[in-house]
């Protein structure tokens, strides 16, 4: 009897310290993100306002704004969920429908999970090579929306797998036991059930692609432009014009290495501002993606 | 029916593209890359064109560094390179070479049948400033050989304290800070006072980001750093500027404006340029560019913390712009303590 109490004593006292342990890997994490969010606004938070927003970069600290920056960045993130996702969506899909398992398949799937962890330093030397001195993009904004989409791509092909496999069997023989095609049942079952998860997975990869810095160095982001590419709509025919994608571009986290690296103090607030408009963009686009899985999963009636 | 309907909307989209790519022709962009040494200076000057203009013409800036604009500027990319030290020989050669494929010449529209040619035009100068943390009451002044001593690679593992330089010194451990190979900044102090270019120790703090520098110095009684002059003269309180003895000089210069602009702060001040590409000067656009650089440089160049030229020096630039003295009057390798009058008079050479 008093044994028994004993090995229950021990486990308990086994379960607490591991209680305090996670507690405390999680605090430190937490604890390292909180103190750099509240850094970062403390020292930001300050320099926005409607001007930080609509104002071109500016030797004077007090002057100078983000306007370039986030445009650039939007605009270039437009392009690359639009190299990315429809060429991701439709990777995946055959992969995960269509492909017949075999060496090959296997070799492609392996592939395509190491491509998610190359450093995004290498996806820019090679869009330096490729888009830039043979298919002679230039520095524009296309090539940065090609270059990061192609960064992203593994990710959104791996999150259209996972969301694809997740749908049941049955679904698939019931569309086949009523006489439609393979096809029928992706367009109209598949990838409608699964799409809550394509896009969540889409989203988290777009905020990683938003963050990223070296790709855009490497092909030629610029740092001074005071002036915005031309607009997508006009009031004269045709009305879309797509001349903004070969326009030349900053991003946000150039802009804000810049300013890091300025003499002046007063810059380094722009730079503290920049960042906590850049958090606070990603922090939104994930906030999408989990309404958007919300979204999905409330249509879903099986 | 639906395969009709999908290839005209396929027919839509390539129109569509055709539209797009036909529309970038145009446009009046001055396209600048390269040092983010002289970054500041274009950036302000940028800045104050469109400015003026109204935005009419548009001007691009970008920092890739003085060796990665340079190689730009040669394929004929971008129209004016920042460069914090002259052209070398080998970027020379590849100006030269550019727009030669085996034996026809391609030529594009910066690119002339003898390649890419250029204008150098001084623009200010960086005066490199050695620091000591405000509490270092030992130091006063450094002789040019005592920084060699410090900085030389042989000092590499073996200088690790003050008294090993100059024996009137504590007995206290030396924390070095400097610039990353890869700066400008680095190849001009080590050819300064190591006597040769990227001759350095290694084991010392070293950042591209001078603010890191700051930082370092500024929080350790036994450090000693180097960086441009702007980076003092901004946290002035947090360092002290040390005046430098020259090679064979017995008096003290310090790191100032005056001193800068007089010729007398040797040998760590050097000119910084930029490069025109000869054949963007056929645009109006670029010319009023470098008009207006040169004429508006005594005032923007001190507001961003550099030390300008002598206005004598920049109506002289003037004049070779207009003139269209084409080549560097460095015949493709730095040099230390040159005088501007001087090279500026200097036969250019492509």
């Amino acid at each position: 009897m008093h044994s028994v109490q004993k090995i229950i004593a021990r486990n308990k006292l086994a379960d607490g310290i591991f209680v305090v342990l996670g507690l405390l890997a999680l605090s430190i994490g937490i604890g390292t993100l909180l103190a750099l969010i509240v850094d970062l606004a403390l020292h930001g938070a300050p320099r926005l306002s409607w001007q930080f927003f609509t104002s071109f970069p500016s030797r004077f600290a007090d002057k100078a704004g983000i306007l370039s920056a986030w445009v650039g960045t939007c605009m270039v993130m437009l392009v690359t969920a639009a190299c990315a996702v429809p060429l991701g969506i439709a990777a995946g899909t055959y992969l995960e429908e269509y492909a017949p398992k075999h060496w090959v398949t296997d070799i492609i799937e392996i592939n395509i999970a190491n491509l998610a962890g190359v450093p995004s330093i290498v996806y820019g030397l090679m869009a330096l090579g490729l888009f830039i001195y043979q298919f002679n993009l230039g520095q524009t904004v296309l090539t940065a929306g090609l270059t990061l989409g192609l960064l992203i791509l593994p990710m959104v092909i791996i999150a259209t797998r996972e969301s694809v496999r997740s749908i049941p069997r049955n679904i698939r023989e019931a569309v086949y036991a009523l006489g439609g095609t393979q096809w029928q049942s992706i367009r109209d079952h598949v990838l409608p059930y699964s799409m809550g998860g394509i896009l969540t997975g889409v989203i988290i990869a777009m905020s990683r692609a938003i963050g990223e810095s070296a790709p855009v160095i490497t092909i030629g982001a610029l740092t001074f432009i005071a002036f915005l590419p031309p607009a997508p709509l006009q009031a004269v025919p045709p009305f879309v014009s797509f001349e903004w994608i070969t326009s030349p571009y900053t991003v946000m986290p150039i802009q804000m290495f810049n300013w890091v690296s300025r003499p002046q103090e007063a810059f380094q607030a722009n730079a503290a501002a920049a960042g906590l408009v850049l958090l606070l963009m990603t922090l939104l686009m994930n906030g999408i993606a989990i309404y958007l899985r919300y979204r999905f999963r409330k249509r879903i009636k099986w | 029916m639906q395969a009709q309907r999908i290839s005209r909307q396929i027919l839509g989209g390539v129109a569509l593209l055709a539209v797009m790519l036909s529309a970038h022709a145009a446009g009046t962009i001055i396209k600048i890359d390269g040092s983010s040494t002289v970054y500041p200076i274009t950036e302000a000057v940028a800045e104050e064109f469109q400015k003026e203009g109204k935005g009419k013409i548009q001007v691009t800036v970008g920092i890739s560094g003085t060796g990665g604009g340079l190689k730009k500027f040669c394929r004929g990319e971008i129209d004016i390179a920042n460069a914090s030290r002259p052209i070398l020989a080998k970027e020379m050669e590849a100006c030269k070479k550019a727009g030669f494929d085996g034996t026809s010449v391609i030529s594009g529209p910066r690119i002339g049948p003898n390649g890419v040619e250029y204008i150098e035009l001084p623009v200010a100068f960086d005066a490199l400033t050695v620091v000591v943390n405000p509490k270092n009451d030992w130091i006063k002044e450094f002789k040019v050989e005592e920084l060699k001593k410090m900085w030389e690679p042989a000092a590499q593992g073996k200088i690790t304290k003050w008294n090993q330089v100059n024996p009137a010194w504590p007995d206290a451990p030396l924390k070095l800070f400097g610039a990353g190979s890869d700066s400008g900044t680095f190849d001009y102090f080590t050819d300064a006072i190591n006597g040769k270019e990227k001759a350095s120790r290694g084991d010392y703090t070293a950042s591209e980001d001078d603010n890191v520098l700051v930082q370092g110095v500024s929080q350790d009684v036994n450090a000693i750093g180097y960086f441009g002059l702007a980076y003092y003269v901004e946290n002035k309180g947090k360092l002290k500027a040390v005046p430098i003895i020259a090679k064979g000089a017995t008096k003290a210069v310090e790191p100032s404006l005056g001193t800068v602009m007089a010729g007398t702060y040797q040998p760590l001040a050097r000119p910084i340029f930029i490069y025109v590409n000869a054949k963007s000067m056929a645009k109006p656009e670029v010319k009023a560019f470098v008009t207006f650089y040169l004429k508006n440089a005594t005032k923007l160049v001190k507001e961003v913390g550099y030390v300008p030229l002598g206005e004598q020096h920049y109506d002289q630039a003037l004049k070779n712009f207009n003139s269209k003295k084409l080549g560097t009057g460095f015949a493709g390798k730095n040099e230390v303590g040159v005088l501007l009058d001087e090279l500026l008079k200097r036969e250019g050479k492509l």
